[in-house]
């Protein structure tokens, strides 16, 4: 399953860095960012519930840089 | 300034702030001598001004095992500027860094608002018409499938369906590029996008809004810079590695110098050593190159879209870029796909007029493709003695009365049926009827698939940018060496299958050098496997085509094969810049660092580097969104 999410992030080494760690998020088999049009999207497991998975994903990255964020 | 987003103003407001404060400070501390700690005390204003939420999120990534974040590393750099009694130099970079970033977010918003604006073409809402005649206005995603929907004068279509009443000039420019109105009528199918210029439609919806041409559209751009180019996977790369490469890069050259001198016992100097590597700091920031190359990509997708040239993904433009071998299809591609009368040729005796009337009374009822294209060359009213005498012989053509005499309108062998010598067949490419009146031959009509107008200039184009361009079609050898000799193709392969074409194609995969390309064009409906199966694969959308857009890399929204070129120029300006880039920051970053190390540059010019690079890199990334 794919979904798209509309984020916010500053630079784009922080957006790279957004997708690196969406990637790694459980749960998500894929995920391409586009800094330019500040949306995501994310290819999902096929077992995964995305809502929970995207929680966890925004958690992650806003470790990294609280300044970004995931429309959920 | 007014397009400044909340965020950007308060940076501007506190560069401002800083910027005026430091000044005043400056001045202040050259007529009056205070002590060092004093002065750092003054500086910490302006400092703190412009600074703190770097220095905030330089906290907040250690706490949470970030160590390698450019916050951090500017905070570090000029903390320690600072703790040297440097306090000016710590102020001016924080401040040239935040002037920095905030460039860069000023530009990166205006390309994304200008690319945004060349696709404006989501419509907000659609009309339906309540019983009483009154309009209502609804969201386009509610509208069902089979609704009767209102687009008054200026108004763009909403949603994909057919022309029930009313009829009016659509303009297409949004999609295709084009100017040229196209007209709309009763039982035209219309596509969503297109402006009414001048009429009131009522259009009954074929498709929901999710569906309609302009969303796929939209989709499809917006996901393009998902796709990711290899210039820019390198310089993810990239970034990931320069930031901790520099890093440690500044811890060595803030000990080993110092410890290598104290062992060969020289003065160590570690204050000044320790300067040096604050200066490496302060250039370890990748995001100045790593802004400039999705932005240029962005930039050139944006640029062709607006040409209606759709591009599904930056890696796609990077391909056009460096192909060298273009396979076409013809008919549909090259060629309009519709059949038209190209030559008539009457007997002795008689006129082209004739020849034509009476081809186009034999013809006046059949539905056929060439049979309409007799009376379109006609152009006039199609007369017969009596409708019932006009007969269609299947296979053969068909006969009529007209003024008393019995017309033959047919091939060969119709004329064969009635007794007539067949005559000699024109030697050109093409389907020819011939047209009898009483026994006696009239003459005959050439009808063919005529080029598109800019068919022969697009392969001069190709030619000029070095492209090698052959020709693959189902059609006959002699109709693929003729369209070859007008538009100068280089290679023909004829008689071909959908599965010759792949094979074909696999051939010249095969054939071809590591960093060259290969494109197809075709029309998108009979050649999806070949479009899959070649690098590029280049679709004509013909407006709304479902199976062109799926199944193609680039969709020429209008059909131009001279769109290619233009795409082509488009990819490789966008390339060009791309590299410009990476090799301009790299080089300068590089060159800075050993002017760093060396003791040559100092923290000031170190920082005017970086935001100056940023700066160029960025102005020349927008230069993609023009060709």
């Amino acid at each position: 399953m794919k979904k798209t999410y509309k984020i916010d992030v500053d630079c784009a080494a922080c957006a790279d860095k957004m997708e690196v760690c969406i990637r790694e998020t459980p749960g998500v088999k894929d995920a391409a960012l586009s800094f330019m049009t500040l949306k995501v999207k994310v290819e999902f497991e096929d077992d995964a519930d995305p809502a929970a998975v995207m929680e966890e994903a925004r958690r992650r990255c806003k470790n990294i840089e609280d300044e970004m964020e995931i429309f959920l | 300034m007014k397009n400044l987003t909340k965020k950007q103003k308060s940076a501007l407001q506190r560069i401002i702030g800083a910027a005026v404060l430091t000044a005043a400070l400056a001045v202040l501390f050259r007529f009056w001598a205070v002590p060092q700690f004093a002065r750092a005390v003054f500086y910490l204003a302006p400092y703190l001004l412009v600074g703190w939420d770097v220095l905030r999120k330089a906290i907040h990534g250690i706490t949470h095992g970030q160590v390698f974040d450019e916050c951090f590393l500017m905070s570090i750099a000029t903390v320690g500027a600072m703790l040297l009694g440097e306090h000016l130099e710590a102020v001016a970079v924080m401040l040239f860094y935040q002037i920095g970033e905030l460039f860069q977010s000023i530009a990166v918003g205006r390309s994304r608002r200008s690319i945004t604006d060349l696709m404006d073409i989501r419509p907000d809402y659609a009309y339906l018409q309540a019983e009483d005649g009154t309009l209502e206005r609804v969201d386009p995603d509610d509208v069902e499938v089979g609704t009767l929907i209102v687009v008054r004068p200026g108004e763009k279509i909403p949603i994909d369906g057919v022309v029930e009443e009313g009829s009016a000039a659509l303009n297409t420019a949004a999609l295709t590029g084009e100017s040229a109105p196209r007209f709309a009528e009763p039982g035209d199918a219309v596509i969503s996008g297109c402006v009414s210029v001048d009429g009131l439609l009522k259009i009954r919806t074929t498709r929901e809004f999710g569906e309609s041409t302009v969303s796929k559209i939209l989709d499809l751009v917006e996901n393009s810079s998902m796709k990711k180019a290899r210039a820019e996977n390198f310089i993810s790369r990239f970034a990931r590695w320069y930031t901790p490469i520099v890093c440690f890069g500044a811890l060595a050259l803030a000990v080993i110098p110092p410890l290598v001198l104290l062992l060969m016992g020289r003065p160590a100097m570690p204050l000044e050593w320790i300067r040096r590597a604050l200066t490496f700091l302060v250039i370890s920031c990748p995001c100045a190159v790593v802004v400039s190359v999705p932005l240029s990509f962005f930039g050139g997708i944006g640029c062709a879209s607006s040409r209606g040239i759709l591009v599904k993904g930056s890696n796609y433009l990077e391909a056009l870029a460096d192909t060298r071998y273009i396979a076409f299809d013809k008919t549909g591609t090259l060629t309009r796909g519709t059949f038209t009368v190209s030559e008539v040729l009457p007997a002795q005796g008689y006129t082209e007029d004739q020849v034509l009337e009476y081809a186009a009374a034999a013809e006046s009822v059949s539905p056929h493709p060439i049979a309409q294209s007799i009376r379109a060359a006609w152009g006039k009213e199609v007369r017969t003695d009596a409708a019932e005498s006009v007969q269609e012989i299947p296979g053969h053509g068909a006969v009529c009365t007209l003024d008393g005499k019995r017309i033959l309108a047919g091939n060969a062998r119709l004329l064969q049926l009635e007794g007539l010598p067949a005559p000699a067949a024109p030697a050109r490419p093409g389907t020819v009827v011939y047209v009898a009146a009483d026994g006696n031959y009239v003459g005959a009509i050439l009808i063919s698939d005529t080029l598109k107008p800019t068919s022969a200039e697009a392969m001069t184009d190709l030619a000029l940018q070095g492209v090698h361009t052959i020709l693959l079609t189902g059609d006959t050898q002699a109709a693929a060496d003729e369209a070859a000799r007008m538009l100068q193709i280089g290679s023909v392969r004829a008689g071909l299958l959908p599965e010759d074409k792949v094979a074909e194609v696999e051939r010249l995969l095969a054939a071809k050098g590591r960093r060259e390309y290969l494109a197809f064009v075709g029309d998108g409906i009979n050649d999806a496997p070949v479009l899959s199966r070649a690098d590029v694969g280049i679709a004509m959308g013909s407006l709304g085509s479902d199976a062109a857009i799926e199944a193609a890399d680039i969709v020429l929204m209008d059909d131009d094969p001279a769109k290619i070129s233009l795409a082509m120029r488009i990819a490789k300006k966008t390339l060009r810049i791309v590299r410009e880039n990476i090799g301009f920051a790299i080089g300068v970053k590089v060159l800075f660092l050993l002017l760093g190390a060396l003791g040559i540059s100092n923290m000031w010019m170190a920082i005017f580097a970086d935001v100056g690079v940023m700066v160029i890199a960025v102005i020349n990334a927008m230069r993609a969104l023009r060709i």
